[in-house]
C-alpha cells in the first residue's frame, strides 16, 4: 500500500485492459470507453510518481488536472463525431463504416 | 469511543480498504471492457472511476479524487450515456470479430503488459530531493495562476473550442437533413 510498484501495477493492469478493449471492441463508443480507462491509468501513474518520487507534490496534481481537462474535450468531440457518423451511416460499428476504405 | 480490541489495528483497516478499492477498480475495468452490452460497459467504467478516486485519496490527492468524481463520473460518463441513447440501438446485431484478430490483440496487450511490468520491477526508483512539502489545494491554485498560467488558459481555450466544435459537428447532420 505504501509502495510505488503497487500503484504502477494497478495502473498497468488498467492500461492493458484498455489497450485490449481499443483493439478488440467493434463499437466506437466502446473503444472510447477503453481510451478513458487508459487515460485513468496514466493519471494513476502521474499521481503515484507525484506521491513517492517528485520534489514538488502540487505539480503532479496539476498535470493530472490537465489530463482530465483534455480527456473531457476529447470525449465531447469524439462523441459528437460518433453522432454525426451514426446519422450518416445508421451504424457506429467500425466493421461497417467503410467510406474511407480505398 | 471505546478502544478497539487488540486484534484490530487501524493499519489493517487501511490496508483492507485499499485492497477493496483496488478490487473495485479492476472489476469495474474488466466489466467496462469484457461485457457485451454497451450500457453495462459504461456502468463498469463508472464503478472503475469511483475506485480510481479512492486510489487518488490513498495517494494523498483528495482534491483530484473529488475532481475525478465530478469530471469523469459527473460529466464524461453522463455524456457517454447520452451518446449511447442517441446512437447505438442495442437490438442491432454486432459484427463478428475474426479469431485471428482476437488472438493478435491478446498477444499485443499481453506483450505490452509483460514489457512494462519488467520495466517496473527492474528499475531502481529513486526519490528526488524534496523542494516543497505543500499538498494543499491552496498550493495547487497558487501554481495554476502563476507558473502554469499559460497552460491553464490554454486548457480553458481547448475546452471552449471543443464545446463549439462538438455543437457544430453534432448539429451538421440535422441541418442537412432538414434542408433536404
Amino acid at each position: 500500500m505504501n509502495q510505488l510498484e503497487v500503484y504502477l501495477f494497478i495502473a498497468l493492469i488498467m492500461f492493458s485492459l484498455g489497450l485490449w478493449g481499443v483493439l478488440q471492441r467493434r463499437s466506437l463508443i466502446a473503444m472510447l470507453i477503453s481510451v478513458e480507462l487508459m487515460l485513468n491509468a496514466a493519471n494513476i501513474n502521474f499521481l503515484a510518481f507525484n506521491r513517492f518520487l517528485a520534489p514538488e507534490p502540487a505539480v503532479g496534481q496539476i498535470i493530472a488536472l490537465f489530463v482530465m481537462g483534455t480527456a473531457a474535450a476529447e470525449a465531447a468531440i469524439g462523441l459528437s463525431i460518433f453522432l454525426a457518423v451514426y446519422r450518416r451511416n445508421q451504424n457506429i460499428d467500425i466493421e461497417r463504416i467503410r467510406d474511407l476504405k480505398g | 469511543m471505546p478502544p478497539l480490541p487488540e486484534v484490530i489495528k487501524p493499519d489493517w483497516i487501511a490496508q483492507g480498504a485499499f485492497w477493496l478499492i483496488v478490487g473495485v477498480t479492476l472489476t469495474g475495468a474488466v466489466f467496462a471492457v469484457f461485457l457485451k452490452q454497451i450500457i453495462h460497459n459504461i456502468l463498469g467504467l463508472i464503478v472503475s472511476l469511483f475506485g480510481v478516486a479512492g486510489i487518488f485519496i490513498y495517494l494523498n490527492s483528495e482534491f483530484l479524487a473529488l475532481m475525478e468524481i465530478l469530471i469523469y463520473v459527473g460529466a464524461i460518463s453522463i455524456s457517454f450515456v447520452f451518446a449511447i441513447m442517441l446512437s447505438e440501438p442495442m437490438y442491432k446485431e454486432k459484427s463478428k470479430r475474426n479469431v485471428f484478430k482476437t488472438v493478435f490483440t491478446g498477444i499485443v496487450a499481453g506483450l505490452i503488459f509483460w514489457s512494462f511490468s519488467t520495466i517496473i520491477t527492474k528499475t531502481p526508483w529513486e526519490a528526488a530531493a524534496v523542494k516543497s512539502d505543500e499538498w494543499s489545494v491552496r498550493a495547487i491554485g497558487n501554481l495554476l495562476l502563476t507558473r502554469y498560467m499559460l497552460a491553464f488558459e490554454l486548457i480553458s481555450f481547448v475546452l471552449l473550442v471543443a464545446i463549439v466544435g462538438a455543437v457544430i459537428i453534432a448539429g451538421q447532420g440535422r441541418r442537412q437533413r432538414s434542408s433536404q
